[in-house]
C-alpha cells in the first residue's frame, strides 16, 4: 500500500517542531507500523536526509519504549496494542497517518517523536516501593496470598510504564500509572506497613511534576496498551485520603545506620 | 597467553560457596561509603547489583543508555523463574536443580558455579516475595509452579506470561528507592563506550550522552558489567532493537577474555519471519510447551489447513523422539528437531519454515479459562502478530536466536581476567554451559546481582590497595580521545550504504554459517566473508547527521562495528571446537542425529584473548574439571 505519513519534525528539545509529510509505498500490511518507520528512516538515510528520532526497544509490547501518537490516539486504534504491535493491516491504501510525540509538560520532547519520561521515575523513587533489602526476607510460602487477590495486583502491576495514559488524557494527568502502582503494592500483604505513606508521597510527586488531575474522563484506560482499568485511580484515592486522614509527623529515624 | 585461574574454592561441592563467604574479606560497614562501584546495565543482574551495594553503603553510579532502568530486556522474559524449593513435593532439590541444569549445560558449564546457582535460588524467590512481586499462587494462597524444559520436576515460579517483567520490577523499584535515598548516581541515556585501565586494574568508563553527545569518564573502585547477551549478532533474534555487545567487547579488547562465544541459543518456539522488512523475532515462551503439543504433517508437502490433517497423519516428533520429557525436551534438542522437520519438506506456513505448537488437545482438557489464565498475554500478542487465533488454530512456530551462553570469562568471583571488572547476567560466560535451560537466566542474573556480586566485589575491594584517583588521571583522558575518534570517524565515512544493511548482511551470514548446522566449509566461508564486510563497512556506511544530538543511526554505526568484530570470532571458536554440544551442532560430529560430544579432548571453556587489530585472537582453555557428576551422553528419551 501507499501511505501518506505527516510526521512531527523536531530538532532539538527547544527548538519549534512542525509536521513533515512523507510519502511511503510498497508497505506491506504484515509490516509492523514501526517496521515501517524503519522502511521511511532507510529511504530517508539514503536520500541525504536525516532519518526520524522514534522510542523504540523490544518491539513486543512489554518495555513501555514506544510512543506514537498516531491520528490523535496514543499507541493507534487497536485496543490493547502498543505502537510496536499495531501491524499495518489496521490501514489501507491511500491512508493518511499523522504521527506525533506524547504532549504533555512533564514529558518534554527531545528530539521528533523522542520524550523524556524520568517524571515517570521520580515517581516511582518518591514510593512506588516495599522497603526491604536484600537477604533476610522470610519463606515466600510464608505469606499467604488468596489468588483472586494476586490476580487483581498483577493487573495493576503489569503497566509498561509507556505514558499512553498521560497522552491520551485532556488533562496530561498521570493518575493511572500512578494508580497502577500504588493498586498493585497495596493490595499485597508485604504493600501494607508504607500503604498510607506510599499514595502520599506518590501522588504529591505526580503534582509537583506538573501532571494535571483526574478528572476522570475516562481516556487513559482506553489508551492503556495493557487494558489497566480505572479501578486504579480509585484505590489511589481511597488511599491518599486515608493517607491524609491519617498523617502524622514522621518520628526521629533510629537504629543502627 | 593468559593465566586463567577460576578461583573455584576446594571442600566438598556443597560447602563450597559458605566456606568462601567465610573466608572472603569483608569491608568495614563505615569504610564502605569510602569505595565506589560503577554498574553499566540495569536489567536484572545490573539493577539487583546496584540496589544491594547501595543497601550495603557503597557508592554505587549506575549507568543505562534506555531513558529509564525499567526498559532493560529481562523486562520481556515471559515463562519463568526456576528455584530449588520444592514445593510441590515432586523430588526437586538444590543437588537436582544442579544437575539438571549441569546436564540441561551439556556438561560444558563449571561445577562449583552451578551449585552456587542451585543454592541461593531458594533466596531469590524469598527477595522477590518481599518486593512485591506477585507471582502465581494457588487458592490457598501458596506459590503456583510450572513445569519448564529439560526438567521432570515442576519448580518455575512464574507471574502469567511476564515473569521477566515482575522480577525487573521488583529490582528496579529497589533501585529507585536506592536513588531516592541519594544512595545511587543513576545515569540514564548514557552509554559506555570504552573501559578504562589503570596499572591493570578497571577503574572506569567512558561514557557517551545519548542526547547531547558528550563524552565523558568516570572513575571507581570497582566495575560491573550487566550489560546483556549479543544475540543481535545475528541481526533476527527475541533480543530488543538495542540489545548489543559493545560493552562487552570494548572491555574484551582492553583485555578481557571472552568465553565460548559460539554457545549460542536457538530458542524452539518464536512467532516465524513474515518477510524482509522484518526487525525482531517475537518469543512465545517454552511453558508453553506445558501443554502445546508440537507437530508436523507426517507426508512432505502436506498444504492442508490443520483442522482438515487427521490425528493419525500427525507426526507429534518430540513426543516420538524423547518420551519422557517429550514436549519439554530441552530448547537445543527442540529447536534442532523442529530444523529437521522442515528440512524434510514438513514445515508449515509460508516457506515451510514453520511447526505447529497445538493447544486443542489442552483446551478440551483443561478449558478455555485455564488456558487464557495460564497464557492469556501470550495468545494475544500472537494473534496480533500473525491475525491468526491460537484458541482455534494451532501457533506456528520456528527457531530463532535467544539468547547467548557464551559471553566475558569470570572466575567463581565472576571477576573477569581484567582484575576489578566483574561481569553479571547474560554478558558473563556464567553457569549455562553450552545450553541454558528455560527459566534460568532469571535466576541466574538475580543470583549474580542479589546474592554473589556484593559478597565478591566487598572481598576485591578489601583485598587490594586501589591507588586513589579520579576521572583526571592521564587513562581516562586517553580513552576518552580515542572514543571521540572514532565517533568522529563514524561520521566521515560518506558511504553508500545504511548501517541496517551491514547489520543484515553479517545477520544473514551469521544465521546460515553459525546457527543452527555449522560445518567446517560454512565456517570457514563466514571467516572469508566477515572480514571483506568489515572492510566494506569502514569505507562505506553512511551515518547521517552529527554527533551533537540524539543520533540513532551514529549509536547502531558503533554496536554494528563490534558485532562484525565478534561474529568473526564466533565462527572461529566453532571451527576450533570440533565436537557437538548443546548450541554448537557441528554436522560432522553426531549420533543418531544428537550432538555428539568429545569430552577427551574439548571439555574446556575456551577463553579468547585479543592480540590486536587484525591480529589472530589467542586461544585459552579452562579444563573442566567434573568431581561430582558422571560425564554422560545427554539423553531426553
Amino acid at each position: 500500500m501507499k501511505l501518506t505519513l505527516n510526521v512531527w519534525r523536531q530538532p532539538a528539545s527547544q527548538a519549534p517542531g512542525k509536521l513533515e509529510t512523507y510519502t511511503l509505498d510498497g508497505v506491506s500490511a504484515d509490516m509492523s507500523f514501526l517496521e515501517m518507520f524503519d522502511m521511511l528512516n532507510e529511504q530517508l538515510t539514503l536520500d541525504g536526509k536525516d532519518p526520524v528520532a522514534f522510542a523504540h526497544d523490544c518491539r513486543e509490547g512489554i518495555c513501555g519504549s514506544c510512543s506514537m501518537m498516531i491520528n490523535g490516539q496514543a499507541h493507534g486504534p487497536w485496543k490493547g496494542t502498543a505502537t510496536c504491535q499495531l501491524h499495518m493491516r489496521a490501514f489501507k491504501d491511500g491512508d493518511i497517518i499523522t504521527v506525533e510525540p506524547w504532549r504533555a509538560s512533564p514529558f518534554p520532547v527531545v528530539k521528533d517523536l523522542v520524550v523524556n519520561r524520568a517524571s515517570f521515575d521520580r515517581i516511582i523513587q518518591a514510593g512506588g516501593y516495599v522497603s526491604v533489602n536484600t537477604g533476610g526476607a522470610r519463606d515466600a510460602n510464608e505469606i499467604l496470598i488468596g489468588k483472586d487477590l494476586v490476580e487483581e495486583s498483577m493487573d495493576a502491576a503489569a503497566c509498561i510504564g509507556c505514558g499512553a495514559c498521560v497522552a491520551a488524557c485532556p488533562n496530561a494527568s498521570a493518575s493511572l500509572f500512578t494508580g497502577a502502582k500504588i493498586t498493585h503494592l497495596g493490595l499485597l500483604p508485604q504493600g501494607q506497613p508504607e500503604r498510607d505513606k506510599r499514595a502520599l508521597a506518590m501522588v504529591e510527586q505526580m503534582d509537583l511534576e506538573g501532571f494535571g488531575h483526574c478528572t476522570l474522563v475516562g481516556e487513559c484506560q482506553e489508551a492503556c496498551p495493557k487494558g489497566i482499568s480505572i479501578d486504579v485511580i480509585k484505590h489511589m484515592n481511597r488511599d491518599f485520603m486515608k493517607g491524609t486522614a491519617m498523617r502524622r509527623e514522621p518520628r526521629s529515624v533510629v537504629g543502627a545506620g | 597467553m593468559l593465566d586463567l585461574n577460576s578461583k573455584i574454592p576446594s571442600g566438598p561441592l556443597e560447602q563450597k560457596w559458605d566456606q568462601h563467604r567465610f573466608s572472603m574479606k569483608l569491608v568495614n560497614p563505615a569504610n564502605k561509603r569510602r569505595h565506589s562501584v560503577i554498574v553499566v546495565g540495569a536489567g536484572l543482574a545490573g539493577a539487583s547489583a546496584a540496589a544491594t551495594m547501595a543497601e550495603l553503603g557503597y557508592q554505587v553510579s549506575c549507568y543505562v543508555f534506555h531513558d529509564s532502568p525499567r526498559r532493560a530486556h529481562s523486562i520481556a522474559a515471559q515463562g519463568g523463574i526456576n528455584a530449588a524449593k520444592n514445593y510441590q513435593n515432586d523430588g526437586d532439590s538444590v543437588r537436582r536443580l544442579f544437575y539438571d541444569t549441569i546436564k540441561g549445560g551439556d556438561f560444558r558449564a563449571r561445577e562449583a558455579n552451578v551449585y552456587r546457582l542451585a543454592q541461593v535460588s531458594v533466596n531469590i524467590i524469598d527477595q522477590c516475595v518481599a518486593q512485591g512481586v506477585p507471582f502465581a499462587r494457588e487458592y490457598g494462597g501458596l506459590l503456583a509452579n510450572r513445569s519448564f524444559g529439560g526438567a521432570q520436576v515442576s519448580r518455575t515460579f512464574y507471574a502469567r506470561g511476564q515473569t521477566g517483567q515482575q522480577l525487573l520490577l521488583g529490582a528496579y523499584q529497589a533501585l529507585e528507592r536506592q536513588i531516592s535515598l541519594g544512595n545511587v548516581n543513576m545515569h540514564t541515556f548514557e552509554e559506555m563506550l570504552d573501559l578504562v585501565v589503570v596499572n591493570g586494574a578497571a577503574r572506569g568508563i567512558v561514557t557517551r550522552n545519548l542526547l547531547t553527545g558528550k563524552i565523558s569518564s568516570h572513575a571507581a573502585d570497582a566495575v560491573v558489567l550487566a550489560t546483556g547477551g549479543y544475540g543481535n549478532v545475528f541481526y533476527l533474534s527475541t533480543n530488543a532493537m538495542y540489545s548489543n555487545v559493545t560493552a562487552s567487547w570494548r572491555a574484551h579488547k582492553k583485555g578481557a577474555a571472552f568465553a565460548n562465544p559460539c554457545y549460542t541459543q536457538i530458542h524452539p518456539t518464536c512467532i516465524p519471519v513474515s518477510g524482509e522488512h522484518q526487525s525482531k523475532l517475537t518469543l512465545m515462551s517454552e511453558s508453553l510447551r506445558n501443554d502445546g503439543r508440537v507437530w508436523v504433517p507426517k507426508k512432505q508437502g502436506d498444504q492442508r489447513a490443520p483442522s482438515a490433517i487427521p490425528e493419525a497423519e500427525r507426526d507429534y516428533y518430540l513426543e516420538r523422539k524423547y518420551p519422557s520429557f517429550g514436549n519439554l525436551a530441552p530448547r537445543d534438542i527442540a529447536s534442532r528437531a523442529a530444523k529437521e522437520a522442515c528440512d524434510d519438506g514438513r514445515g508449515v506456513g509460508p516457506g515451510g519454515l514453520g511447526v505447529y505448537l497445538d493447544f486443542a488437545d489442552a483446551i478440551k482438557r483443561l478449558g478455555k479459562n485455564t488456558i487464557a489464565e495460564r497464557y492469556g498475554n501470550l495468545f494475544e500478542m500472537y494473534q496480533r502478530i500473525t491475525d491468526e487465533n491460537p484458541y482455534e488454530k494451532p501457533m506456528r512456530i520456528y527457531p530463532a536466536v535467544h539468547y547467548t551462553m557464551g559471553g566475558l570469562w569470570v572466575d567463581y568471583n565472576l571477576m573477569s581476567t581484567i582484575p576489578g571488572l566483574h561481569v553479571a547476567g547474560e554478558a558473563n560466560f556464567s553457569d549455562h554451559g553450552a545450553n541454558r535451560l528455560g527459566a534460568s537466566a532469571l535466576m541466574q542474573g538475580l543470583a549474580d546481582g542479589y546474592f554473589v556480586l556484593p559478597y565478591t566485589i566487598g572481598d576485591y575491594i578489601a583485598s587490594n590497595k586501589l591507588e586513589k584517583l579520579d576521572n583526571t588521571h592521564a587513562a581516562f583522558r586517553s580513552a576518552e580521545e580515542s572514543v571521540r575518534a572514532q565517533q568522529q570517524r563514524f561520521l566521515s565515512i560518506k558511504g553508500k550504504r545504511t548501517v541496517d544493511s551491514f547489520h543484515k548482511e553479517l545477520g544473514k551470514i551469521m544465521w546460515d554459517y553459525c546457527g543452527m548446522a555449522r560445518t567446517r566449509e560454512g565456517l570457514s566461508k563466514a571467516l572469508t566473508l566477515i572480514p571483506s564486510l568489515k572492510e566494506e563497512f569502514w569505507s562505506n556506511v553512511n551515518v547521517p547527521g552529527s554527533g551533537d544530538s540524539l543520533n540513532q543511526s551514529l549509536e547502531k554505526a558503533g554496536r554494528v562495528a563490534d558485532f562484525i568484530e565478534l561474529g568473526e570470532l564466533m565462527c572461529r571458536d566453532a571451527l576450533e571446537r570440533e565436537e557437538s554440544c548443546g548450541g554448537h551442532f557441528r554436522v560432522e560430529y553426531q549420533e543418531d542425529g544428537e550432538a555428539k560430544r568429545n569430552d577427551d579432548e574439548y571439555a574446556y571453556v575456551a577463553a579468547w584473548e585479543y592480540a590486536g587489530e587484525n591480529a589472530t585472537p589467542i586461544l585459552n582453555k579452562e579444563p573442566l574439571v567434573y568431581e561430582n557428576v558422571h560425564l554422560s551422553t545427554r539423553s531426553y528419551k
